[in-house]
């Protein structure tokens, strides 16, 4: 076990965890943050998906301690008061079914927008791959990122 | 108007309790999950007092209204579609209604089960009955405060009007509604009157799913709560010989490995077990790999290439006794001008919820609390107290009943939202697990399932065999002859009366099971997910051998149907006080199909209108499917156009018949959800086994579909008054024949084995 000082949503944290704990479980079994969820644990499904200095990262792939004094941005930060534009977005087009996936879709379209503010489909396609909706919200995902580039 | 009597269900109506003043937090916490533009919206204001009208609904003194949302939600879409229901019959408006998620209660709801597609058909009457009753009731109590009559009150969106043009809302006499008498009968709205139903109305828990609320089984947190990973057998038909746990217990955070024996009943088909307790997820993950248990073979480790051989002998022999058999087939086959004879295969597929498998349990000597992702909440609690043989069973089917009831009261079970359930969540496997360990520890405990757990450890999708043959005759299509073969599972009977039942004189469905140790259960759609494919496919290639438009193939055969259709119509009509002689003159004629010829007729026109049937453009090649499951009958056709000398599904047409469509925006995202997930197994779905082992763990080697191939979806609903059927299951079955057609259009190359990409030399 080892003490490691890392930073969610803007806030200080500790916590007392063996160092290969991935950020994953972190957040979710010692921070309490539970909107990043687990789905595969090898990073091939983006239910985890965060941002680590405003880049979407896997945290079930991420260890603790190589986290450092990175910035961690989850759903539950996204925005102070839920308008986030792919969050006005998502109550638009109402996209989700079961919901699961759909904060690791929402943080993996946000890094995907701050890099690339008017994606055709195509840039939807090739960004929102790696996120698995196993009830095939597909097509609402990818309306709610265009409704949102066109909102911020 | 009509009256309708509400003994049916009359328990849930009863007066539960009045006055509960533990709603107030829920409405703060409602609150709290608004995003701010809504509460300021909002007309009503948090009710200091809340009144229990019947076991769905209760309303705050300010007219705010709560309703319990009956059934678990697995994405369905069933928390925001049945309180609309109930809302559109209570007559309030949407805004003013806050929808709780209720517990098991088999004394209070009907039928609480996410399976079958049935949970809105079949809780359609109930819950509009609970609605008017409440209504009703406000209704009486408003007139005895004016002492007016109460024939000569209305009620609409909140408030109550009397003759004389007075008003008074909910809120002000829902303490004297929740004492009032329960109605003998009470008026339905007209289907032109409703207001909510037909409205696009949003998820009710949109607010929490997009901020990151803890909703799911998984984020269940509880006061000492420890977290458990569960080692099983790694192949199917094994024992455990030995266990060295000692590396495990030096993991960090592991406290304990025990092992387990479950009692071998049901879908548990697991004896040995090995449970890892810890204080953290990663922990137990981690000890879990740290075991070291050696297995043994109890009984023979199975191979898919075996299933397979054995399969393809057993789907080209007969059964001994047909599951329908209409004229003379067999004699039709022998004397046809030719006979097209096609063999259609799938593999196993598992469920691969986003949410692992998982449950929470706390199991006290007094009381049992049991949380979580399941869609038999009732079956499962039978299934815990039978597990701690909690009932003494006398045999006495009263005395019994009894004492089940006793030992319920010691169970409470919450259901929380599921990611995902597909059938996989119908098998409690996991609540037994987890109930089993916080027995054996005395601790509240989390049962966590590791991707690779849920995948190798699942209750599969059967693999299947279609042999389907057709007699021609005179350039028309003579007899048809289904054979199926399943491992460990085969179709419901009721399956036999699909199309083209009830549309050929003669005809024959045969199957069989091939037995096995592996594991098969309920899998969206079940036998239809494939079924659909297999027949579908057949009768395209039928229509392209015969040179008739697929389409007009199966309107004809459908208007065959709808003349045998209409003649048992006019039996029934003309013997409807007499069972038997109605039964002794239909023996007369070809025994009916299970479905309606005149719907069938109707998506399958509507879908053909809709995505220009026949006249695509150059380079785009269509394909037609058109099935019925689950009481709802979906037409689809795909376009595929080439890309890079590749087949791509560009887009799919659907036209779909469920009656009353209760909430078009999220029955569009059902049936899109449906047909992507139809092409995406069929695709790409597959789990082999060798020597017993599944062969694919997790997504880095099972291959689900993703955005990029993903089509535009475009859905037309069948506009008609009837009441309403499921939309969870019935768009997919038809998905995976529309792209095998349209694919064969585009490439000459047909699909007969699933995944279709592992067959086709074209897909890659």
């Amino acid at each position: 076990m080892a003490v490691f000082n890392i930073k969610v949503n803007n806030e200080n944290r500790q916590v007392d965890v063996d160092p290969d704990t991935p950020l994953l479980w972190v957040l979710r079994d010692n921070i309490g943050l539970v909107g990043t969820k687990y789905g595969c644990g090898i990073g091939q499904c983006g239910a985890c998906t965060v941002h680590v200095n405003g880049a979407a990262m896997r945290s079930c792939s991420l260890p603790v301690s190589a986290v450092g004094d990175k910035s961690i941005i989850t759903i539950e930060g996204l925005s102070t008061d839920a308008s986030h534009p792919l969050q006005e977005a998502w109550r638009t087009h109402d996209v989700p079914q079961c919901g699961y996936c759909q904060a690791g879709q929402i943080m993996n379209a946000a890094s995907l927008l701050a890099n690339n503010p008017d994606p055709s489909d195509k840039d939807i396609d090739q960004a929102m791959q790696g996120n698995l909706c196993r009830c095939a919200t597909y097509t609402r995902i990818r309306a709610a990122i265009k409704t949102a580039a066109k909102i911020s | 108007m009509k009256l309708i009597t509400t003994k049916h269900n009359r328990r849930s109506f009863l007066k539960v309790s009045t006055a509960a003043g533990g709603g107030m937090l829920l409405g703060f916490s409602w609150f709290a999950g608004c995003k701010p533009a809504t509460v300021e919206e909002m007309a009503k204001a948090v009710p200091s007092t809340w009144f229990d009208i019947n076991s769905y609904i209760k309303i705050g003194d300010t007219g705010l209204v709560t309703i319990m949302s009956p059934n678990p939600e697995i994405g369905q879409n069933v928390k925001t579609s049945m309180p609309m229901i109930i809302a559109e019959e209570l007559d309030v408006r949407w805004k003013d209604v806050v929808v709780q998620q209720a517990g098991l209660n088999t004394e209070w709801y009907t039928r609480q089960v996410a399976g079958g597609s049935q949970s809105i058909r079949q809780g359609w009457e109930s819950l509009r009955m609970a609605g008017a009753t409440a209504k009703q009731m406000l209704i009486n109590a408003a007139a005895k405060k004016w002492n007016v009559d109460a024939a000569e009150c209305t009620a609409s969106e909140g408030v109550i009007t009397n003759a004389k043009g007075e008003t008074i809302g909910y809120g002000e006499v829902a303490a004297e509604a929740a004492e009032m008498e329960v109605p003998e009968t009470v008026p339905l709205k007209e289907v032109k009157d409703f207001k909510i139903i037909g409205t696009d109305t949003y998820n009710v828990d949109i607010e929490n799913i997009i901020t990151g609320k803890p909703l799911f089984g998984l984020d269940t947190q509880r006061e000492g709560m420890l977290y458990a990973t569960v080692i099983r057998p790694p192949a199917f038909g094994q024992k455990l010989k030995s266990l060295d746990d000692s590396e495990a217990l030096k993991v960090n955070g592991v406290q304990q490995v025990i092992q387990m024996r479950v009692p071998l009943k049901e879908k548990d088909r697991f004896a040995d077990k090995i449970a890892i307790i810890a204080n953290s997820t990663w922990a137990a993950m981690k000890g879990q790999k740290a075991v070291k248990a050696v297995w043994e073979e109890e009984t023979p480790a199975e191979h898919s290439d075996n299933h397979n051989k054995e399969l393809l002998k057993m789907v080209t022999t007969l059964a001994k006794e047909p599951v329908r058999r209409n004229g003379d087939p067999e004699k039709v086959f022998e004397e046809a001008d030719e006979v097209l004879e096609r063999i259609y295969e799938a593999p196993f597929l598992p469920h691969n919820c986003m949410e692992p498998m998982n449950f929470f349990a706390d199991v006290r000597e007094d009381k049992i609390d049991l949380i979580g992702p399941i869609q038999t909440p009732a079956w499962t609690r039978n299934r815990i107290v039978d597990l701690f043989e909690m009932v003494e069973k006398t045999g006495d089917e009263e005395k019994d009943k009894a004492a089940y009831a006793e030992a319920f009261k010691k169970i409470n079970l919450e259901m929380t939202r599921m990611g995902g359930g597909f059938g996989r969540r119908l098998y409690g496997d996991f609540v037994i697990e987890a109930a089993q360990i916080s027995k054996m520890t005395g601790k509240p405990v989390k049962v966590v399932f590791t991707r690779e757990d849920d995948m190798a450890a699942g209750t599969y999708r059967p693999s299947t065999k279609y042999r389907i043959r057709a007699a021609i005759k005179d350039n028309k299509l003579a007899a048809y002859h289904l054979t199926e073969v399943g491992v460990n599972g085969n179709m419901w009977a009721a399956l036999a009366d699909g199309f083209p039942a009830g549309a050929m004189d003669d005809y024959r469905v045969d199957t069989h099971q091939l037995k096995s140790n592996i594991t098969i259960g309920a899998w969206r759609a079940p036998y239809t997910n494939f079924l659909a494919s297999a027949e579908q496919s057949f009768f395209d290639e039928l229509a392209h051998k015969i040179g008739v438009d697929a389409v007009q193939m199966r309107l004809g055969l459908l208007e065959e149907a709808k003349a045998n259709y209409d003649k048992h119509r006019e039996l029934e009509e003309k013997f409807k006080d007499d069972e038997e002689q109605l039964a002794e003159a239909q023996k007369a004629l070809l025994p009916k199909g299970n479905y309606e010829p005149d719907k069938f007729i109707g998506v399958i026109k509507l879908a053909a209108e809709k995505s220009g049937w026949g006249k695509a453009p150059a380079g785009t090649y269509q394909g037609f499917s058109v099935f019925y499951s689950h009481n709802t009958y979906v037409a689809e056709v795909a376009d595929v156009v080439m890309e890079d000398g590749k087949p791509k599904v560009k887009k799919m047409t659907c036209a779909v018949d469920c009656g009353i469509v209760v909430n078009p925006i999220a029955a569009k995202n059902q049936v899109e959800g449906g047909i992507i997930d139809g092409i995406g197994h069929s695709m790409f779905g597959e789990l082999t086994f060798e020597d017993g082992k599944a062969t694919q763990t997790n997504f880095n080697n099972y291959r689900m579909i993703r955005i990029n191939e993903a089509p535009e979806i475009e859905i037309h609903f069948v506009k008609n008054e009837n009441n309403p059927t499921g939309l969870g299951e019935p768009a997919l079955p038809p998905a995976g024949a529309a792209i095998a057609n349209a694919i064969f259009a585009a490439t000459g190359e047909r699909l007969y084995s699933q995944p279709y990409v592992k067959q086709s030399k074209v897909l890659g």
